[in-house]
């Protein structure tokens, strides 16, 4: 997608290369110094997690880590803020289902 | 026929509750269906005190044989109405209690607290240690056993405290802070004036909870409530991990005990909204609300040590509350009779929410002149002595 002016200009930052993470098994690139949720905006990706009772999609809301609505399972983890981590070369992110806990249900 | 919870009500009352906590809800609930007219008043909030600190834990298990044990089963069966008659939303679970003994010798003394229970009335059944985990699959290895509670249940307190109070049809009215109890010429109660201007009833019943003190002392009454503090950790929500309420057997211990010093024991259960609440803990430092990290850490590492999977999940918050404890550990419920016209039902320590119907089915019965459900002698609210002003300035010997 095509835009006039980017983050990156307006503060002149010079990033390293470009890396890449997944998200659902499919690559997403990332820069150096994203988070994972700007990665996925990057990306046009705008949810990665679902509610835990009505199953409604969630992405990035306050992006400062203060409402917890971007949480995300990476590799493997869930309830990661994706608009707080880091996304390092290699990251796996994947759809959150609810808590993401379903599997210690007794 | 009067219009309850609407603006400009008459002053016609019977009865004023101080203290819109689980047992003012529970006092206007059964006093209003007794026929009375009730007003009930807060400083702050509905379950603003100890009720909105609690984790609703309604509880046969922890109580050796006596007036307190008696309270809680009555208060089992009321619950069990209530879940009837209130909405869903007080999310009550007779979901059971398990009580775990680390070794041997634990579970012998749980056994025999159990057979001194069954007596009273409670039912309990022996788990041996290798069918724990047939109730609770995360539950660790190597225990000595266990004892289910199947009478053991919960609600949300708060919002059962809530839907109480509207269900009573009381009126009720917060931020409104009692700052005198009004008197006629014989001692007896008038009414109470508050923050808002004065209210009249013949009868005022104080549900103040860990300020129950205060109330008493402004009737001129002495009744020595005190605030026991306890934290609770709450985890990230969580599918099913805990499916009783489970709690280590030194619980009961500590809750018996008399120190002041720091005691903590593992007490788990989860929560329809997710969250699992591990407690307990009890210390006696006033009411100060000052995060302790040490009680915060002790809490965790006895309830990752009995459900070891809570280990691999976040604790996301913490709150505090105060138990309202008297010297005996039993609540002061009924008529005080240094004060004509005052009714106390306060000092229930952690277990008001469990306590609370049974309390108002007690305090209705006394207002309206039945037999109490249950004897009313152990929970004299005179039973620590004297007035402020000496024994006999009301004439009560």
């Amino acid at each position: 997608m095509a835009r006039d002016r980017n983050p990156a200009d307006l503060v002149g930052a010079d990033p390293g290369p470009p890396f890449e993470i997944t998200f659902d098994g499919s690559a997403v690139t990332a820069l150096p110094g994203q988070s994972v949720a700007a990665a996925l905006w990057g990306a046009g990706i705008l949810a990665w997690r679902t509610t835990r009772n009505g199953g409604r999609p969630r992405g990035a809301f306050c992006g400062i880590g203060q409402c917890y609505d971007c949480l995300a399972t990476v590799n493997g983890e869930p309830n990661r803020r994706a608009c707080l981590v880091p996304a390092r070369p290699g990251d796996t992110v994947t759809t959150q289902e609810g808590h993401g806990h379903a599997g210690l249900a007794v | 026929m009067p219009l309850s919870n609407s603006p400009g009500v008459s002053d016609a009352r019977d009865l004023i509750v101080v203290g819109a906590g689980v047992v003012g809800a529970a006092c206007a609930y059964y006093a209003a269906r007794s026929g009375l007219t009730v007003t009930v008043l807060d400083r702050g909030p509905v379950a603003g005190g100890t009720t909105g600190a609690g984790e609703g834990n309604l509880l046969v298990s922890d109580k050796e044989p006596g007036p307190e044990l008696e309270l809680a089963l009555l208060s089992s069966r009321l619950w069990q109405e209530l879940a009837e008659e209130l909405p869903a939303g007080i999310e009550y679970e007779a979901k059971g209690g398990l009580v775990v003994a680390s070794d041997a010798a634990g579970t012998a003394a749980l056994r025999k607290f159990a057979a001194a229970q069954a007596e009273a009335g409670v039912t309990a059944e022996e788990v041996p240690a290798d069918r724990l985990h047939d109730l609770e699959p995360h539950l660790a290895p190597g225990l000595g056993g266990g004892f289910h509670y199947p009478q053991d249940a919960q609600v949300q307190p708060a919002l059962a405290a809530a839907h109480l109070l509207r269900a009573s049809g009381a009126r009720v009215r917060t931020g409104e802070e009692v700052t005198a109890v009004l008197t006629g010429a014989h001692g007896e109660v008038r009414g109470v004036r508050t923050t808002a201007g004065d209210l009249h009833a013949p009868h005022v019943v104080n549900a103040a909870g860990t300020w129950g003190g205060d109330v008493a002392r402004l009737a001129g009454a002495h009744l020595p409530v005190l605030p026991r503090r306890g934290f609770v950790l709450v985890t990230e929500p969580l599918p099913r991990v805990v499916r009783h309420k489970v709690y280590a057997a030194d619980y009961v211990a500590d809750v018996a005990s008399g120190s002041a010093a720091l005691q903590t024991s593992a007490v788990v259960e989860g929560t329809p909204a997710g969250p699992v609440l591990i407690g307990a803990s009890r210390e006696r430092v006033g009411f100060d609300r000052t995060l302790s990290v040490e009680v915060l850490r002790r809490l965790a590492a006895q309830a990752t040590e009995l459900f070891p999977v809570l280990a691999k999940v976040r604790a996301i918050r913490t709150y505090a509350g105060f138990r309202p404890y008297l010297p005996d550990h039993l609540p002061a419920i009924g008529p005080d009779p240094r004060v004509p016209g005052l009714l106390h039902a306060c000092g229930h320590e952690g277990a008001g929410i469990g306590l609370a119907p049974a309390t108002g089915a007690l305090i209705a019965a006394a207002l309206t002149g039945r037999q109490p459900p249950v004897p009313l002698a152990p929970f004299r609210p005179d039973r620590f002595g004297p007035d402020r002003f000496g024994s006999d300035r009301f004439g009560s010997a």
